[in-house]
């Protein structure tokens, strides 16, 4: 169950590059680790830190106001590659809550709306305005109208599916959906399944 | 009569349990491979509600992405590995999953052994906690990789919220030539069409270069789609798919193999079946490719050079070019072929099994790896390691001077000690060569096994194909 997602009001960093991959945001190594809190200081970590682990001053999240940011700005392909949802626990346990991006990976941004994170989808002109816009102040991201109010009092809209919106609207736990709605429909799909494809039903693996 | 369908319409509409009004589908998953990395969470999260995997017998387990490649007889030396593995065994123990251990003949990567064992058939859908779960889509099965939530709601409820993907074709026309390959065929698609360039789109590779491919050759395939942004590669099974099946030990054998073989028949596109989108390849004229980049579809030929920045009119472009070049360490204008290596990986789910291997060993037969130069062949299963050293080949890798390992992950992911030192240029067979993906700092060409191998030999990237004829 994530917390439901309705209104935002935060800083946004902008990071203005394509295909932002998952091993940027969360480096492998750090993969070894079973927990989903904690995470967020290993966020970008090869990005934010030099090898000696100092911060590196020129990565935005190590810069005022930035690094209390709780939402991104990307452009194209943010979160492609690796399926790790560590990268979308770190963006959490950091405070992130709302990716602006012109595109998603799409393991990444189904693995955002099952921890709370919205991925909001802009025009790939847009986000270069809207990073200049941050500079300038904290943006209100409002799920329910669909739209970024910037500090400039202009509102520009994002898209996102609408059943991901739901979703985050309403903090729904796709299991306990599932269980709840539908565990007679898997039965009976189920039972035809196993009549018409009987040897995907054996018990094979001894 | 229904109109005609693509393999990708045939294998979701068997599988929609509900359709919503919003388009979103309740997609049935029928099997589901775990590994340690990304399931211990999953775990929690079906535990913390009280549940057990509702169909135990469909799931299968095996460590692969944090294990050693060396010195297994001695067990993992990386408690938090160690115990990541040993996580995923009592997991597996509790909840009456079969878990394949590191031991065993039959560990691998995931994605090696899935096939190998005939888990992977032509018809499922199948999903596991990792991206190249695509590589599946090679049997004519929907496989994509999940995040490891949906890991615990397929094992919960054996279903998943899915969206219906539009449409791709990739039609491959002619034949490759010889030391060309599926890896070549992969980077070349990637770079024309970008690494975002499938995106929302299922690929489904058609066409004689495809039909006269090995099954190995269409696992690289399949594998390197997520490369191009799309979850799903697929090829229709055929007589080759069925081949390489039929025995497997969990493949449905005697009756129920005919009978399966019935259904698997029908998968194919219908004559007419229309799809979305189409790109079309000529494999005839394919040079070997390599990456310069630090994204996979920033490909060039071996023939090639490097780009210039200042030659690119698009402004986001350009710092793409430049960013790239600063994190490689190239100049650009320099031939690809004057690029010198230190490391050398041949392995990984795209390129880890027999044939790669084969290929690989034709190269190194009888030569050297170049002075100064670290390389490795790291298996793709356990099973493709006994083969390969049953057919020589082991040997004639150890006699060149690399070193030969036991199966991984490996410096694909670079989680275990297998990896680059900051600063370090690996010609690689395995998928992604983004920032710090072998290791911090490390410097990444894809390319194929065959070309990997030549320039083990030569000590610098090479093109395969004149150090073969001279």
């Amino acid at each position: 169950m994530a917390e439901p997602f309705k209104r935002l009001t935060g800083i946004a960093a902008p990071i203005v590059e394509d295909d932002v991959d998952t091993d940027v945001i969360y480096p492998a190594r750090f993969l070894v680790l079973m927990e989903k809190q904690g995470l967020g200081r290993y966020l970008f970590h090869d990005r934010r830190f030099g090898p000696d682990g100092t911060r590196k001053a020129d990565f935005v999240l190590n810069r005022e106001p930035y690094a209390a940011a709780t939402i991104l700005i990307s452009r194209d392909n943010f979160g492609s590659g690796s399926s790790r949802e560590h990268a979308v626990w770190a963006l959490a346990d950091y405070g992130i809550r709302c990716v602006i991006a012109s595109s998603f990976g799409e393991i990444f941004a189904a693995n955002c709306v099952r921890n709370g994170i919205l991925p909001a989808r802009v025009p790939r002109s847009a986000v270069q305005p809207l990073a200049e816009q941050a500079e300038r102040g904290p943006f209100t991201v409002d799920l329910v109208r669909q739209s970024i109010d910037l500090p400039d009092g202009v509102s520009v809209p994002f898209s996102i599916a609408p059943s991901d919106r739901e979703s985050l609207l309403n903090g729904w736990d796709d299991i306990d959906r599932i269980l709840a709605l539908e565990s007679d429909a898997i039965e009976r799909f189920e039972a035809d399944r196993a009549a018409r494809f009987p040897w995907l039903y054996q018990d094979r693996m001894q | 009569m229904s109109s005609p369908r693509t393999l990708y319409d045939k294998l979701w509409d068997e599988h929609v349990v509900r359709e919503r009004a919003d388009g979103s589908t309740l997609l049935y998953i029928d099997r589901h491979i775990l590994q340690e990395v990304s399931t211990p969470q999953s775990f929690r999260r079906l535990e913390s509600k009280g549940l057990r995997p509702r169909r135990p017998s469909t799931h299968l387990a095996v460590p692969d992405h944090s294990v050693p490649t060396i010195g297994r007889e001695a067990g993992i030396s990386d408690p938090l590995a160690r115990d990541q593995v040993e996580r995923l065994r009592q997991n597996c123990k509790r909840h009456g999953i079969l878990f394949i251990p590191l031991q065993d003949l039959r560990q691998g990567i995931v994605h090696v052994i899935g096939p190998e064992l005939g888990f992977t058939l032509p018809g499922i859908t199948l999903v596991c906690g990792d991206s190249h779960t695509s590589t599946h889509g090679a049997f004519g099965a929907l496989a994509f990789g999940v995040g490891a939530s949906e890991c615990a709601t397929v094992m919960a409820t054996h279903c998943l919220p899915q969206r219906r993907a539009r449409t791709m074709e990739v039609w491959l026309e002619g034949r490759l030539p010889e030391w060309v390959s599926a890896k070549d065929v992969a980077l070349a698609l990637i770079s024309r069409i970008g690494a975002d360039g499938a995106a929302g789109h299922a690929l489904e590779f058609r066409g004689p270069g495809v039909t006269s491919m090995s099954m190995e050759g269409r696992m690289t395939l399949c594998n390197m789609a997520i490369e191009a942004g799309t979850r799903i590669g697929l090829v229709a099974p055929d007589e080759t798919t069925f081949a390489y099946l039929a025995g497997r030990p969990f493949a449905p054998q005697g009756r129920h193999f005919e009978r399966a073989l019935d259904y698997w028949r029908s998968l194919p596109s219908d004559e007419g079946a229309v799809f979305d989108r189409g790109i079309r390849l000529e494999l005839s004229t394919l040079v070997p490719q390599v990456t310069w980049g630090t994204s996979p579809d920033l490909a060039v030929g071996i023939d090639g050079r490097i780009p210039d920045p200042d030659d690119e009119p698009d402004p986001a472009k350009r710092d793409r070019i430049r960013s790239s070049l600063e994190y490689m360490g190239l100049r650009p204008g320099m031939a690809v072929q004057d690029i010198a290596i230190d490391r050398v990986f041949i392995g990984s789910c795209t390129n880890g099994r027999i044939e790669d291997l084969r290929a690989a060993a034709r190269v190194v037969a009888g030569r050297k790896v170049a002075a100064g130069v670290r390389a490795m062949v790291v298996p793709g299963s356990t099973s493709v390691r006994r083969q390969a050293e049953a057919e020589g080949l082991a040997r004639i890798f150890q006699d060149a001077g690399f070193e030969w390992r036991e199966a991984g992950c490996s410096m694909c992911v670079a989680m275990n000690e297998d990896r680059l030192r900051p600063g370090e240029r690996c010609a690689s067979t395995s998928n992604r060569n983004f920032e710090g993906r072998q290791g911090r700092g490390g410097r990444t060409h894809l390319m194929s096994p065959a070309m990997a191998a030549a320039a083990a030999i030569a000590g610098h990237l090479v093109d395969v194909r004149e150090l073969q004829t001279a």
